[in-house]
């Protein structure tokens, strides 16, 4: 039971039942530096995360 | 999108993301319908994002990509090849400038024989970007140039011409700097979008575009302070586009 949570080459596990919000919080990513995909779709910070879930985060900070 | 008390599905979405940026276009009178918009494109979300918008909009633009001759991870040779197949798809027209064969140097070439490149590599490949860009843009009659800067690059520039004080930069901060002296009409349509809604827009949109960092920019200080920002707007939101809102009413 759980939801896998990849960004760039590392993979993190966190369980279902929570929300994306709780999720970037408990792995200590800034909400506001990525965005999160399952598949084709955007998966908004408020939305359950589900057994099985595979969560894509795409880091949205450049500069330089 | 809390800081516009928004929620929208994806196929609105796509349809707000550009309504919005032609508001933004014609509200400060950035270019129209029958000019020449060159826009400067990188490789990465922002910039293609904008090119795709302003074709979708209807508006004649040809692209420019800078070659800044970045090895490491094949990152311009990666970032140009997102580009190419961009305009390609879309039929669009891309020019290509690459710094190594123009100067007889690359950018980390450049970057290895200043000290103040060794210091600070992002400000050289900057200067020398702005030159390109306005060299280009100027040369071939464009009458307008644009870059795909959004509301997080404002601020964090925002930000740290603040904390210096200085003055100079901070009277240039607009997101409309008009032609003057060698320097090309330059605009930023993207101005009001946070970075995660252009990032958000790529991603629905389909757009593929380079996701690794410039190798060079790993110390950047605008990177630190967007993490900054990011934390302030993480418990207000809306911060970040109220502080470049305010500064833009009192200054300009």
């Amino acid at each position: 039971m759980s939801v896998r949570v990849m960004v760039r080459d590392r993979e993190y596990e966190v369980r279902p039942g929570i929300t994306l919000y709780q999720a970037l919080k408990e792995l200590n990513i800034p909400v506001q530096s990525v965005i999160a995909a399952r598949g084709e779709e955007l998966v908004l910070e408020d939305e359950l995360l589900k057994d099985g879930d595979i969560i894509t985060l795409i880091p949205v900070i450049s500069g330089g | 999108m809390p800081q516009h008390r928004l929620a929208l599905c994806k196929e609105h979405y796509l349809h707000w993301i550009p309504e919005q940026a032609e508001a933004v276009i014609k509200k400060y009178r950035m270019f129209d319908k029958d000019q020449k918009i060159l826009v400067s494109v990188s490789g990465g979300k922002d910039s293609l994002s904008l090119w795709d918008i302003l074709w979708r909009l209807g508006y004649y633009t040809e692209g420019l990509y800078i070659d800044l001759g970045i090895d490491d991870s094949r990152y311009s040779f990666r970032s140009r090849g997102f580009t190419e197949r961009f305009a390609m798809e879309r039929n669009l027209r891309l020019h290509i400038f690459d710094i190594k064969k123009e100067y007889g140097y690359s950018i980390p070439e450049m970057i290895k024989k200043t000290p103040r490149g060794r210091r600070r590599a992002c400000s050289v490949c900057g200067l020398v970007k702005r030159h390109v860009m306005n060299r280009f843009s100027i040369g071939n009659h464009y009458d307008v140039l644009t870059t795909g800067h959004n509301l997080d690059d404002e601020v964090a520039v925002l930000l740290g011409n603040t904390l210096d004080w200085s003055s100079g930069y901070l009277q240039r901060q607009g997101p409309v700097l008009s032609e003057a002296n060698g320097l090309s009409k330059k605009v930023k349509p993207l101005f009001k979008f946070y970075e995660r809604q252009i990032a958000a827009y790529a991603f629905l949109r389909g757009i593929r575009y380079i996701l690794d960092d410039c190798p060079y920019s790993k110390d950047a200080t605008s990177i630190s302070y967007k993490q900054l920002l990011n934390k302030l707007e993480e418990g207000h939101p809306g911060a970040k586009l109220s502080f470049y809102i305010k500064f833009l009413k009192g200054s300009f």
